[in-house]
Parts: structure tokens; sequence; C-alpha cells
């Protein structure tokens, strides 16, 4: 039996898609379904649901890579076997969740968590650090500007404690996306680590005519900085592509569409920090997260200046906001003068939005505050 | 027996935060190949740029996404990860698992692949990562047979729904998330599997405004959680609150000393509308002012909670900065019932109106949001057939420039010069 390679349609199935959530439910959660009345985070990284049965609902959140291995699933599968009636869930933020009916069985689980090492940190509930979400970077993707899992681990290295209480003026979301695509969608996060290019890209002319349809080079171009070109190849004139490197912004929309226009350069590639985005309703409705710091080089294995870039923003923050604030409320109310200042950030020309719906960003007001920039 | 030196990776198994390192390590001892995903990472990390190649078209017959291919740019050195194609399987909705489900699934790849994983993607499914193109046909038809379960999306297609855990293990849920993203991904599986579309397009249901799905910024078509009538008031646990029993938003922020709560300065005075007020020990809200925004309700869940009278609001067109900047999904409809009981047909018949005409207008690698912009927002709402409201927009135009309807105008946009020269000499 199965599948049969010299007969290839032959008993197969499509379009079952994915199986009934239902089947997955632990018991207290497919009883107390849409009955739930409140919940409290009673320490770091355990929530208790009530419900209106009189139900309870523990959940112990533990802390994973979002790249792991199916013999850690397996070992996930021997905790929910032994503590949660053999069920368990992640959530949108690459964490696990573990859940039991009762306050007596959280003891015991947690025990059991901790015996493992450091594989199952328990927390990232409340006003604390969250999991990063993240995307491949050089473990799998082809157009990365910078790793992902590599610079995950070493900022959540640095901000572990922040993972584990729940200290800060309000819960900090950081994302990672390893290039413009965002992948991650890291454009409405707390704080957002984005890889960047900074080098045009080459023109390979000869494999441009077998790998591309110059049309579509062209046009992925949102500046028009590519344009049709002819060039020789062994003695003969092809059809090409050249790129205006005055106009190009780097967004690598144009190697998406033809890989005979590679842009990833070791010196070019970097990282730029983003701050001050958010996605809840809360409050202030969602924002961007908005360019501070435009390029820090890639310094594997730990990135220490993005290390210390993420940790400075996130500890200012926490040493001035007022309780609630998001890093973007805060850095509003305070004004993003005072945000550069207080950070100890130099403001460059490239914070200044020039691309589409730029004007959007400009001060079109005589209130500011006088900060060191005004000389 | 580690088969590449490592030195740089493995400056990534210290510290407190798991490592990732060490996992593949710990799947290398059973998959060799896995050794070969270091060593390729390794390079990386060495000359600072990926070694992959780009692209490559591979996939399932009869199926035009959910797999996506991926070539080392140095099988030589590397040839456990010569081939190292992603496959995406379909989560189920709001990734609770059985451990039989998660054991047999990883058992399958196991058979068929690295054994290395992401729990899950950005968009929410399964992530499998690294087989080989020959592993991809008998992988799919063990998942289908044995496991019943299917791919998700990649292309331009539906891509994968995704929803958060709503009415499962949330008081605040507004209306069924798990339901409506388990309906409509299977009512729409010729959608997520072949794609049709101009680009990619994104469901995405949360349960209320606190969003945790993030559908708002990340989905073209955004569900997510509203009520109509009054925010439900506990007043003796406003007073349990007041009297500092209770700790506030939910214990969230019991990690630093804040001061007694303050539900003056916590709570009415973080209100984006004023409408809350205290009459001597009672909480009162102007329900009609309420924007529904959640803070007073996430500060104090056992004494306030979403009305009864509960539906959605469905924003449209969000999308990430490629290429022409960050969009959020905009208000399109204010509230509208989601409910399995109508199997959903009335967000279907939007979702629709939608697809009709984006899939005559937009343009090749155009996201709706992005015809949206395009067309501009007055053109969108008519094409949905509703009337225009306040609610669609944050303000007016601050520009004249109408495109005014010749039907609109007394006598049309015919006239003549002559007639018009006998009155004015020019």
């Amino acid at each position: 039996m199965g599948y049969d390679p010299e007969n290839p349609m032959a008993d197969r199935i499509t379009d079952v898609g994915p199986p009934h959530y239902s089947k997955f439910h632990p018991p207290v959660i497919a009883k107390n379904k849409g009955k739930w009345l409140w919940h409290e985070i009673t320490q770091p990284g355990v929530l208790v649901h009530k419900a209106e049965s009189g139900d309870e609902c523990w959940t112990v959140r533990v802390g994973a890579a979002r790249l792991i291995s199916i013999e850690l699933i397996r070992e996930m599968c021997d905790v929910a076997d032994a503590h949660c009636d053999g069920y368990l869930r992640f959530t949108t933020r690459n964490n696990v969740e573990f859940m039991v009916d009762s306050k007596d069985k959280v003891q015991p689980l947690l025990d059991d968590l901790a015996s493992r090492g450091n594989k199952f940190p328990v927390g990232g509930t409340g006003a604390g650090v969250t999991n990063i979400v993240h995307t491949q970077g050089w473990v799998h993707c082809h157009t990365p500007a910078t790793d992902a899992s590599g610079v995950v681990k070493a900022v959540m290295d640095e901000l572990f404690d922040y993972f584990v209480t729940m200290s800060l003026p309000a819960q900090v979301r950081i994302a990672l996306a390893c290039c413009l695509n965002m992948c991650g969608a890291v454009h409405a996060s707390d704080i957002a680590i984005l890889g960047v290019h900074r080098k045009p890209p080459m023109i390979d002319h000869s494999r441009i005519t077998g790998v591309c349809e110059l049309p579509l080079a062209i046009s992925a171009c949102p500046l028009g900085a590519v344009k049709p070109a002819k060039a020789e190849v062994n003695g003969e004139e092809i059809k090409t592509v050249k790129v205006n490197n005055d106009r190009c912004m780097f967004c690598g929309n144009c190697y998406t569409m033809c890989p005979a226009m590679p842009l990833a350069d070791p010196d070019g590639d970097g990282i730029a920090i983003l701050v001050g985005g958010k996605v809840s309703n809360s409050r202030s409705a969602p924002k961007f997260s908005k360019l501070v710091i435009p390029f820090l080089p890639n310094t594997p294995p730990r990135w220490p200046e993005t290390v210390e870039a993420v940790k400075n923003i996130l500890e200012v923050y926490a040493g001035d906001a007022k309780k609630y604030e998001r890093i973007g409320e805060w850095a509003e109310r305070i004004g993003w003068e005072k945000f550069f200042e207080k950070c100890n950030i130099p403001f460059t020309i490239k914070s200044v939005d020039d691309y589409r719906l730029a004007y959007d960003t400009w001060r079109t007001t005589t209130q500011f505050k006088y900060t060191s920039h005004i000389k | 027996m580690a088969k590449h030196d490592t030195p740089m990776l493995d400056e990534l198994e210290k510290g407190p935060w798991p490592s990732f390192v060490s996992d593949i390590k710990r799947q290398a001892e059973k998959n060799p190949d896995c050794w070969d995903i270091l060593g390729q990472l390794e390079l990386s990390y060495r000359d600072k740029i990926t070694h992959w190649k780009h692209g490559g078209i591979v996939g399932v017959f009869g199926y035009g996404g959910g797999i996506v291919g991926r070539y080392s740019d140095v099988p030589k050195q590397f040839p456990g990860v010569e081939h190292f194609h992603t496959v995406r399987v379909n989560q189920p909705a709001s990734k609770y698992y059985s451990t039989e489900n998660l054991r047999a699934l990883m058992d399958l790849w196991e058979k068929h692949g690295s054994g290395m994983t992401n729990m899950h993607g950005s968009t929410g499914d399964i992530v499998l990562l690294g087989c080989r193109t020959e592993a991809l046909e008998p992988f799919f038809w063990d998942l289908t047979h044995e496991l019943g379960q299917d791919l998700g999306g990649s292309g331009s297609n539906l891509r994968t729904p995704a929803n958060c855990l709503g009415q499962s293990r949330c008081e605040w849920s507004c209306f069924d998330t798990e339901e409506a993203c388990h309906h409509l991904t299977m009512h729409y599986q010729d959608e997520i599997h072949r794609p049709a579309f101009p680009y990619k397009f994104k469901f995405k249901f949360s349960g209320c405004p606190n969003d945790c799905v993030a559908a708002l910024a990340r989905s073209d078509f955004a569900v997510i959680g509203n009520w109509k009538d009054d925010i439900r008031i506990d007043q003796a646990a406003v007073k349990e609150y007041v009297a500092g029993n209770i700790p506030s938003n939910g214990g969230a922020h019991s990690g630093r000393d804040w001061g007694a709560f303050d539900i003056k300065k916590e709570v009415l005075d973080l209100c984006p509308t004023e409408c809350m007020w205290m009459e001597g020990d009672e909480l009162k809200i102007d329900n009609s002012e309420c924007t529904r925004c959640m803070h007073c309700i996430n500060v104090m869940p056992r004494a306030l909670r979403p009305g009864k009278v509960q539906g959605a609001s469905i924003n449209i067109g969000a999308k990430a900065p490629i290429l022409d900047g960050a969009q959020f999904a905009t208000l399109i409809i204010p509230f509208i019932e989601v409910t399995a009981e109508n199997e959903f047909e009335n967000v279907i018949e939007v979702i629709e109106n939608i697809w009709d005409w984006w899939m005559e207008v937009g343009k090749n690698r155009e996201r709706v949001g992005e015809t949206m912009q395009r067309v501009g927002l007055p053109t969108f709402i008519k094409v949905m057939g509703l009337d225009p409201i306040p609610q669609h927009v944050r303000e007016p135009r601050s520009n004249p420039y109408v495109f005014w309807q010749e039907e609109e105008v007394p006598g049309g946009f015919d006239r003549d010069v002559e007639e018009f020269r006998k009155r004015h000499a020019a």
C-alpha cells in the first residue's frame, strides 16, 4: 500500500482540509466553550480561566524556538500525556500551552517542565516580553538580509528576565522579519527587527534569458528603476535589464520576480530597528512601527549591536512609560524628539519619509519640544 | 557525531532561551541529514549571506500550492540539504492538538523529511522544513490516507485561514472564531489549493478588538469580534477592584509595585471616549459613546464583559509594506452577525463580492488593499453595494476634487459652446 509512482492518480484523496478542531479540545475546554466568565494570570506563565459552571482551566505557557524538531515535539507530547490528558496547543507567537483542569495539577506540571533543563521556560504572559515571532532567515530562505533564529535566540537570551516576569508598563511585542518582504509582518510591532539590503541588484546576463520574464522583472520595481537593456553574452546580443542605482530602494522585489538579479551581500545587508507599532485596538488605534535605527551590521553569531539596541529601547521605555502605555503610545505622548533623546539614538535623515504617503508623517504644526536636536 | 565544525552556531547553545542549535543537533542524532542544516547555516554565519538558491517549482499533482521549493547552492558540501523543500500542512483551528494526532504527524515527517519543523509558520500552517522532491507525493499520500489531513496554501491563492482561540478559552470572544475559520477553510478548499487570484488573499478571525491573531494588520479579510449593546457590569466586582481585592488587568502587572489600584487613573481617564464615570461607588458607562476599545474590560475582566448582542466587524485590505507601504485593514462593515446557524452565508456573500471584483480588476501581484488604493475607497464601497457612512473614514476628505457623475448634475455634461459664446464674448 501507499503511494504508487507508476499510478500517481489512483485512489488519490484531495481537499479534505484540516481535522475538525473539536477532536483536539481538552475535556475542560470542550465542556465550557462559550461559557467562560473571567481569567487571571496567577504568576508569570500561568493563567486560570473560570467558567460559568465553576470549572477552571489552568494554562501553563512555555516559550519555544519557532524552529523545533520532532524529537522536541514528542517530548512536549510526553508532558501533555503525563499531565494534560493528552492535549496541548500552540499560540500565534510560537508558545506552547499545557492545560489542566485544577489548580493542584499545576505545580507537578511546572516541576516536570523545570526538570527538563532550559527547554521549557514558563512565562510570556502579561506586562512582559513574550516570544518573538519571526521568519526563516539563513536557515531556509532564499531572499534574507539576515538570519532569523540566531538573532532571536541572542535577543531572547538577553531579555529572558522579561519573559519570565511581568514588570513592564505593558506587554511588549517583538518581531523579526529577515527581509523587506516581511513574511513575519513586523510592521505593527512594539519593536521590529528587520533585515535590510543596501546594495542594488547585480544583473546575471548569462542567466537572465532562461530564468526571467523581463516585463515582470521591469514591472516589479515600484520606482521604475529597472529598464530594458541589451548585453553581449558569448558574442551574442541578448535582451536583458539594467538598474538605475540612484532610484533603487533595495526592496528586493525584482529578485523575487527574477532569480538573475541577486542583491544579498555580506557588507550591504544588515538590520533596521522599527518601534512603536501595535495591533490591538485597546485605547488607541493600531499603529505602524516606525524606523528609528536605519542600519546595524550583521554580526553573527550573537548580533551584539542589535541585542543592545533592542534592550536599550526596552529599558528606557520600562523606566519612563506609564502603566498600560505601549511603546508607541509612550513615544507619542512624550513626542518622537524626546524618544530619540531619551533612548540616546541619533536621529538621521533616514527616519524622514520620502516614499509614498510620506506627507502623513511630516509635522505640520508649531507644536514641538526643545530637545538637543535643536541647535 | 557532528559532521561539521560549527563554532559560531555552538555559541548559540549558551544562554537561558531554548536553543534551536541544540535542538537540531538532537534531531541530527536521529537523521544525519540535519548535520548538513547546521553545516550550511554555519557557512552562512561565516559568509553573512544565505546559501539557498532562488525558489524552485515543486508540488503535488493537482495542487498549485502548499509546497515551497528550496535547493542548496552548495549541495556538494551539504548533500543532506540539496533539496530542502517546505511542506505547509493546514493546522487545526485554534492550534489545539491531541498528542495522538501530533505524534502521528511527527512519525510521518520522520519517515519522509528532515524532522525539523516550525510550529507554526507566520500565516498559521504547520511548517515541515526540508524534504526531497521524490518524498513529496509519498508524504502527501500518507498525510491524506493515514491522517485525513491536507496541505495549506502558498502562491496566489487563499492562504490558510487562521483564528484566535476564541470562545474555546476566552470570555471576550464575540463569535465562534474556530468554527468560522474551520467552516470557511472547508468551504474554500479549491481556492486554497489551486491559485486563481491576482495575488495572495488571507482570512483571519479574532474574537474581539484586542485582535490576538493580528487580523487587522495582516489579513486581506479581517473578521474581528464586536458587540452592539451595553458592556455588562458587575457592580459588586467593581467594588472589589476599587478595594484592591482583585488584581487589575487580570494580574498582568503583578511584577512591579504600581501602587494601589486607582479606577479613575487606570480606567476612566484612559477611556479614549471619556464615556465612563463613577456615581458614588457605582461605575457608569454611556454606551452610546463607547467605541469598544476593550481597555476597561481588559483592566477589570471580572467586573466588565462585552455586551450580549455579539457579532463582528469586517475590515478589508491589510498587508505588509511590500510594495507601496504597509496598510491596515479598512473598516467596511461595522457590524455583522457571524453564526454557524446560517453557515456563515452572509460572510460568504461579502467575500465573494470582493473576489468577483478583485479577480476582474486586480493586477498581477496586487493585494486587494492595493487595488482598493488604486481605484479609491469610494469605488470600492460602490462595488461592495454599500451605502457610504462616516464609519468608513477617519475624517472627511480635505480636498474638493470629487468625481461627480454626469447624472448627478442638472443638464448633464453635454453643452453647446456656440450657445455659450452668444452670451459670453471670447
